[in-house]
C-alpha cells in the first residue's frame, strides 16, 4: 500500500551513500541471480517452458472472466466460500468481517504480497486483531515495523547482526548473537506459540486452477501448512491474475517459479488445497484492486502474466544498488515500476525511469514479459499525461528542435566544443552539471567527424 | 554495394576519430561508403524519455536521409536498436521503415552477418576487456547473454579474438550494464555512477588494459569515471581497435 509520492533517485542516492552496505546488498542478490542461471541451465527445455508459460498466461488473461467463474463454481462445489473484492478496502472488509463473525483475535498469515498491497495488517490491528506474519523474513520486517523490500525475500536488506539485535530486544535472545541456526530456533519457538493460539490462518495463493477449483501455495518454511492446519478457518487471498486453466498447466509454472526465484528446483512445499478440511471453513477472496484496468490496457495487459518470482528484481542492476524501499511500493523492481506507474502515474512517475533499459529483466522473466519494452511504453504513457518534469521536457524539445536543423546542430556543436575547450574547469563543472559530479566530460575535439570527413574528401579530390 | 554511414550525434561531436576509424575500416574491405551530411540524431534520447512527439521528426529525418542506401552501418548498437526496434513505435509501420530497419546494422554484425567475415587479419598485442553494451547484446543479439539458455556466441568478441597477440580478459559479471542509459546517467546519477564504478572494478580485477565496446556512449560514461579517478585503464571503441590492428591510420593527413 502506498500513499506517498516516490522519488526513486533521491531514495536510491540515500541507499548508495552507504557504499559497503549497498555492495553487500548487491552481492547478496546477485548470488540469487547466479543460482537462477545455474538452475535454468539444468533444464534443457528452459526456453520452451518460458514460451509455454507465457502463452498459457496470455490465453488465461484473454478469457479471464470465464476462468474466474469456472474457478468460483468449482471451488464452491468443493465447499469453499468465494468472495469478490473490487479493491483493497473491500478485501480488508471481507477478511475483517470473517474474523469478527467468529470472534477471532489471533491470526497467522503466510507470505502474501496481495495482503501487503491491500494494507491488511494495519487494518486488522486497528480492529484489535493480532496478526502475525509467519514467513521468517516477513516476520522480521513486521517486528521492525517496516515493509518487505523484496517480494520473495522480504528481509533481504537486513543483515544478520541486525536480526540478532532485533531478536535480543524483542525476544530476549543473547546479546550479540548472529548465528543463523540459533536465531531461527528462537524465531521458531516464538512463532510456534502464535500458530497454536491462532483462530484463523490466512495465506496467499500462487496458482489457482480453474478446472478443479483448487489452489496451490508455495513456501519454503512450511508456515502456510502449519498456519492453516491448526486453526479451523483458512482464508486464502488472491489477485484475479493468479489463475491457470488446467491442473496439467501447473507443472510448467512450478518448474519455472522456484528456479527463477531462488535457484531451487522447486519450493520445499507446494501445498494443494481443495475445499475446506472436514469440520473446517475455507474462504477464497478474489481481489481485483485495479487489475481489470490493466487487463483492459493493450499497453500493460502483459504485466498480468507475472507470477511474482522476483527474478527481475534480482537481475536488475538498479534494484540491487538502490534497495527495495527506494521504490516506495509493495511490488517494486522492474515489474512493480510498470504496474504502479500504470495504476497511479502521478505518485510513481519516477519509477519507469529507474532503469537503464538494459533488458536483463526481459530475458530472466519466466513468463516472458517484455519488461524493458514495457518500461519504454510506460515512459511514453507518463509523457502523454504531462508527467515528465517540465525542465527535462523543455530540454528535450529544445534538443529536438536543434537536431531537426542540421546547420544549427553543427553550429551548436561547434560552439559547445569551443566553450568546453576554453572555459575554466570551475565554470564547466558547475553545480548544474550533474554529469560532472563524479565523471569528467569527454575531451572536446576541435573538429567534428563531419568536418574531418570534409577535409578527407578534399584531400582525396586533390589526389584525383 | 553503396553503404550509408550512420554516425551517432555524440560520436560526430566528441569522438570523430571513432567515425573515421569506422569509415576507413569499411573502405578497407573495398566498400563504397558515404556519409550523408544531413543526418543528425536518431531521436533515441527523446523516445527513451517518453516524448515521442519530439522523437518523431528525427526518426522521419533518418528515414529520408538513409532510405536510398543498400546498407546502413553504424558504430553503435544502441542507435541501431532504436532504428530497428523502436522506430515503429514512434512512427508507425511503413514500407520505408521496413526497408531501413532491415538494412541498418551495427558495425560488428555487419562484418559477421553481411560481409560474412569470421576473422580479421591484424595484430593488437594488448590485454583487452570487452564491455557488452546492453542494446547490442539484448536487442540486436550481438552475442548470447548470461540470462537466456541456448548456444553461446559472441560476434564482437569473436572478431577481437581473431586479432594476433590480443588477450581478452574474463570478467566476474560478463554482461552487467555499465549504468549509462542515456538520460538515466543524469536523472539517476548516483545509481548510474555506482554501476559504472562496479564495472570498472571488475575490469581492474580482470587485468584489463584497454576497455572496449561496440558503443561509445557506454565508454564515454566509463571513461568519465576512469579519468576522474585517474585509473590506469584506457578506453577505445572496437572500430578503433580493428583499424589500428589493420594498420589504418585514421587521421592521416587531417588536421585532427
Amino acid at each position: 500500500m502506498t500513499t506517498n509520492t516516490t522519488d526513486h533517485p533521491t531514495a536510491a542516492a540515500r541507499f548508495i551513500a552507504n557504499s559497503d552496505r549497498m555492495h553487500w546488498h548487491d552481492k547478496a542478490i546477485w548470488a540469487a541471480r547466479t543460482r537462477r542461471d545455474n538452475a535454468s541451465r539444468s533444464v534443457p527445455e528452459w526456453e520452451t517452458l518460458r514460451e509455454l508459460a507465457s502463452r498459457i498466461k496470455q490465453h488465461t488473461m484473454s478469457r479471464l472472466d470465464e476462468y474466474l467463474e469456472q474457478f468460483e463454481a468449482n471451488a464452491t462445489r468443493l465447499g469453499a466460500q468465494v468472495h469478490w473484492a473490487r479493491d483493497a478496502a473491500e478485501h480488508n472488509a471481507i477478511v475483517a468481517g470473517i474474523l469478527q463473525q467468529r470472534g477471532a483475535k489471533h491470526v497467522v498469515k503466510s507470505k502474501s504480497m496481495l495482503t501487503e498491497e491491500c494494507g491488511l495488517n494495519p487494518h486488522l490491528e486497528q480492529l484489535g486483531i493480532e496478526i502475525t506474519d509467519t514467513d521468517l523474513g516477513e516476520w522480521i520486517v513486521q517486528l521492525r515495523h517496516e515493509h518487505p523490500s523484496h517480494i520473495v525475500t522480504p528481509a533481504i536488506h537486513i543483515m544478520k547482526e541486525e536480526v540478532g539485535q532485533l531478536f535480543h530486544e524483542q525476544l530476549g535472545t543473547a546479546a550479540g548473537a548472529t548465528d543463523p541456526q540459533y536465531l531461527v530456533e528462537a524465531a521458531r519457538k516464538h512463532l510456534r506459540e502464535k500458530f497454536l493460539a491462532a483462530e484463523v490462518g490466512i495465506t496467499g495463493v500462487n496458482f489457482a486452477v480453474a478446472e478443479t477449483g483448487g489452489f496451490v501455495v508455495c513456501t519454503n518454511e512450511g508456515n502456510a501448512d502449519l498456519g492453516v492446519s491448526l486453526p479451523k478457518v483458512h482464508i486464502a487471498c488472491m489477485g484475479i491474475e493468479k489463475l491457470i486453466p488446467r491442473l496439467t498447466d501447473l507443472g510448467v509454472f512450478l518448474r519455472l517459479l522456484a528456479r527463477s526465484a531462488t535457484g531451487q528446483p522447486i519450493t520445499t512445499y507446494s501445498s494443494h488445497f481443495h475445499g475446506p478440511r472436514p469440520g473446517g471453513e475455507l474462504h477464497i477472496v478474489l481481489v481485483d484492486n485495479r487489475r481489470s484496468e490493466l487487463l483492459g490496457s493493450s499497453d500493460f495487459q502483459r504485466t498480468l502474466k507475472c507470477i511474482r518470482c522476483g527474478a527481475c528484481f534480482n537481475t536488475c542492476p538498479v534494484y540491487r544498488r538502490s534497495g527495495g524501499h527506494s521504490y516506495g511500493v509493495t511490488v517494486g523492481g522492474p515489474i512493480g515500476s510498470i504496474i504502479n506507474a500504470a495504476r497511479e502515474p502521478k505518485l510513481h512517475k519516477s519509477l519507469p525511469f529507474a532503469s537503464s533499459l538494459c533488458g536483463s529483466c526481459s530475458d530472466v522473466c519466466p513468463v516472458k514479459i517484455d519488461l524493458h519494452q514495457q518500461l519504454f511504453v510506460s515512459r511514453r504513457h507518463l509523457a502523454s499525461l504531462g508527467l515528465v518534469p517540465k525542465g527535462k521536457r523543455f530540454g528535450i524539445t529544445l534538443a529536438a528542435a536543434v537536431f531537426s536543423r542540421p546547420r544549427l546542430y553543427r553550429l551548436v556543436g561547434r560552439l559547445t566544443r569551443f566553450g568546453l575547450r576554453v572555459l575554466p574547469r570551475s565554470l564547466v563543472y558547475n553545480r548544474w552539471n550533474i554529469w560532472g559530479r563524479q565523471r569528467d566530460l569527454p575531451p572536446a575535439p576541435k573538429y567534428s567527424f563531419h568536418e574531418l570527413n570534409r577535409q578527407r574528401q578534399r584531400k582525396d579530390d586533390a589526389y584525383k | 554495394m553503396r553503404i550509408g554511414l550512420f554516425i551517432p550525434c555524440y560520436i560526430d561531436q566528441f569522438y570523430p576519430h571513432v567515425g573515421l576509424a569506422t569509415l576507413n575500416l569499411l573502405e578497407s574491405f573495398g566498400l563504397q561508403v558515404e556519409f550523408p551530411e544531413e543526418q543528425t540524431c536518431c531521436g533515441q534520447p527523446m523516445a527513451n524519455a517518453g516524448v515521442h512527439d519530439d522523437a518523431r521528426p528525427l526518426a522521419k529525418r533518418f528515414l529520408n536521409v538513409f532510405a536510398g542506401y543498400k546498407c546502413i552501418v553504424s558504430p553503435s548498437g544502441s542507435c541501431v536498436a532504436m532504428v530497428r526496434h523502436h522506430f515503429e513505435q514512434v512512427l508507425g509501420p511503413s514500407p520505408e521503415l521496413e526497408y531501413v530497419a532491415h538494412k541498418t546494422f551495427e558495425l560488428c554484425e555487419f562484418l559477421t552477418d553481411v560481409l560474412k567475415i569470421d576473422r580479421l587479419t591484424g595484430s593488437f598485442p594488448h590485454r583487452v576487456g570487452l564491455h557488452q553494451s546492453c542494446h547490442g547484446l539484448r536487442e540486436l543479439r550481438a552475442a548470447s547473454d548470461s540470462e537466456l539458455v541456448g548456444p553461446a556466441f559472441n560476434k564482437p568478441r569473436q572478431l577481437l579474438a581473431s586479432l594476433t597477440g590480443i588477450e581478452l580478459t574474463e570478467l566476474s559479471r560478463p554482461d552487467e550494464c555499465c549504468g549509462f542509459g542515456g538520460l538515466f546517467a543524469v536523472s539517476e546519477e548516483a545509481v548510474s555512477c555506482t554501476m559504472g564504478l562496479d564495472r570498472i572494478a571488475d575490469h581492474e580485477r580482470a587485468g584489463t588494459e584497454i576497455l572496449t565496446a561496440t558503443d561509445m556512449s557506454c565508454l564515454m560514461h566509463l571513461d568519465g569515471l576512469i579519468r576522474r579517478q585517474h585509473k590506469a585503464i584506457r578506453v577505445m571503441h572496437i572500430a578503433e581497435i580493428f583499424a589500428e590492428a589493420r594498420g589504418i591510420n585514421s587521421a592521416d593527413g587531417l588536421l585532427a
